[in-house]
């Protein structure tokens, strides 16, 4: 009892596994769809005509149920015949083994789940864009900036909040990865060879599957205190006060 | 100038097509490959070449897919209902009442908001099997009946209405509870909205939980039964993607109606949230 199970914690290579993994898919996922998300919302608020047309197809997966976009993909993405591998044939390049590669499988549910968030990276840097009074742009364009210097100058500093809550979302969302890990290789959940497993993942397979409920508990206590450091961290570093 | 405005415009224009290519594929290649039979999803055709609605027929008649829509349909309901009347309820309280230690409860509601799933669900787990809940609608609904994020979001919104405005309800005789109810209550809809949508799509989504309190088919959520029949499913990939289109079609269907208000709850939970 007590704190038996911590110690455990620092001899379990599989949780030293999980939670590397889960530092990584947060790595890759949160930059990468804030990434995108902001590129796509500068796009679209250069083109009043289609906005509200795209902005509703990038939005639609995100309010489509994660277990069946996941089955979806693990389809799309299957290396025999899938629809990804009969493209990328098409185009002369080599299939890939994707979520049956240990390698490859990470950075392929990242990519399902920057998918699933898009449009709601997007949805709120458009929201961020428009509430940007014009006059800021007016006037710096008659001090002479423009593109790229009414961007890094304007734009990025007065999206801050914005930006800070998208990341703080993003990667307590990223830390608490499950649903789409188990759908995306629901015959080896968290595989190949552990490369995908989360957290998240083995506290389930701890606590429902082997009935560890205590040793589980333990590995939660740890996510939480990821969670709650992380967030602390980000708000401390990102929240910039602007002056203009 | 006016000419590469227009250049940039149509370069903007093609790469947000293309984008949208890729985020429509995946929904168009479940379509064509439910609408297929067997032997055909490994011929490497894009269009069904003999469409069918037997792997539809299959779903719906091998699995309890209706039943798990159903019981996917009254979670959803039931604690979406109890989160707009409970949170509003409570974020009344905290934004517009006087009383002792009201700050430290809203300091507590606060720090529950940070708390994942992944850790509630073991004590959810541990008092669902003391009180004999697992495998139950009341166990699948009880965790999801109030949220700290609903309290913390009324609440904000409930601080920017005028105090007169509650003041006077008083003076004309209106009980607390008449006050919260036919002047606080109406003036908080766009909120109750945004935070009903969040709570149902939540609801409606939910896996893990789901997952672990039920056991029997009778008694499984969408998201569930589809993971396990897909799961028993294999290789019969156009009978995994009618399941698939079964769960995702209603859900685009109403959000096209509705993506306007859906939309701009998502603006005014993320922005002011």
């Amino acid at each position: 009892m007590g704190l038996a199970h911590y110690h455990q914690l620092l001899e379990d290579a599989v949780f030293r596994r999980a939670l590397l993994n889960t530092f990584l898919y947060t790595l890759l996922g949160v930059p990468a769809q804030i990434f995108l998300g902001l590129a796509l919302a500068l796009l679209l608020q250069r083109t009043p005509i289609a906005r509200d047309f795209f902005r509703a197809v990038y939005f639609a997966p995100y309010v489509t149920p994660a277990v069946a976009v996941a089955w979806v993909w693990s389809w799309m993405l299957s290396p025999h015949f899938g629809l990804v591998n009969e493209v990328l044939v098409l185009l002369g390049l080599p299939p890939q083994p994707f979520l049956q590669s240990p390698s490859q499988a990470l950075p392929t549910v990242t990519w399902v789940v920057v998918w699933q968030n898009l449009g709601f990276q997007i949805v709120l840097f458009l929201a961020g864009l428009e509430s940007i009074p014009r006059q800021y742009y007016e006037a710096a364009r008659i001090d002479g900036a423009e593109g790229w210097r009414l961007f890094r100058h304007i734009t990025w500093p007065l999206l801050n909040p914005v930006l800070v809550f998208s990341a703080v979302i993003g990667t307590i969302g990223y830390l608490q990865l499950f649903t789409q890990v188990v759908n995306l290789n629901f015959t080896d959940q968290g595989g190949p060879l552990n490369s995908t497993l989360t957290l998240a993942l083995y506290i389930y397979q701890l606590a429902f599957l082997r009935f560890q409920l205590g040793y589980a508990a333990a590995v939660t206590a740890v996510l939480f205190a990821l969670i709650l450091l992380v967030t602390l961290i980000q708000l401390k570093l990102l929240t910039r006060r602007v002056e203009l | 100038m006016k000419r590469q405005k227009r250049l940039g415009n149509f370069l903007a224009l093609l790469l947000l097509a293309l984008g949208g290519v890729v985020m429509v594929l995946p929904f168009v290649w479940m379509v064509l490959t439910s609408l297929k039979p067997f032997p055909e999803i490994f011929q490497l055709r894009f269009f069904p070449q003999e469409p069918t609605l037997d792997n539809y027929r299959q779903v719906l008649r091998e699995t309890g897919f209706l039943r798990w829509f159903w019981n996917s349909l009254l979670v959803a309901t039931i604690t979406t209902l109890s989160v707009l009347f409970f949170d509003s309820l409570a974020g009344y309280t905290l934004a517009r009442l006087r009383f002792p230690g009201k700050d430290l409860v809203f300091l507590l509601i606060l720090s529950t908001l940070m708390v994942p799933t992944e850790m509630l669900v073991i004590p959810w787990y541990v008092i669902s099997a003391e009180k004999g809940w697992i495998n139950t609608y009341w166990g699948l609904l009880f965790p999801g009946l109030m949220t700290a994020f609903g309290v913390f979001l009324m609440r904000q919104f409930f601080l920017t209405l005028p105090q007169d405005l509650f003041d006077a309800a008083r003076m004309d005789g209106l009980s607390e509870f008449g006050v919260f109810w036919r002047i606080g209550f109406p003036l908080v809809r766009p909120a109750l909205a945004a935070l009903g949508i969040f709570t149902f799509l939540g609801n409606w989504n939910a896996f893990l939980w789901p997952l672990i309190v039920i056991q029997t088919p009778d008694m499984r959520t969408l998201p569930v039964g589809i993971a396990l029949f897909s799961g028993e499913a294999g290789t019969a990939w156009n009978l995994i993607m009618a399941a698939s289109s079964l769960a995702v079609l209603p859900v685009l269907l109403v959000f096209f109606f509705f993506q306007r208000q859906i939309i701009e709850g998502v603006v005014l939970t993320g922005v002011k949230g």
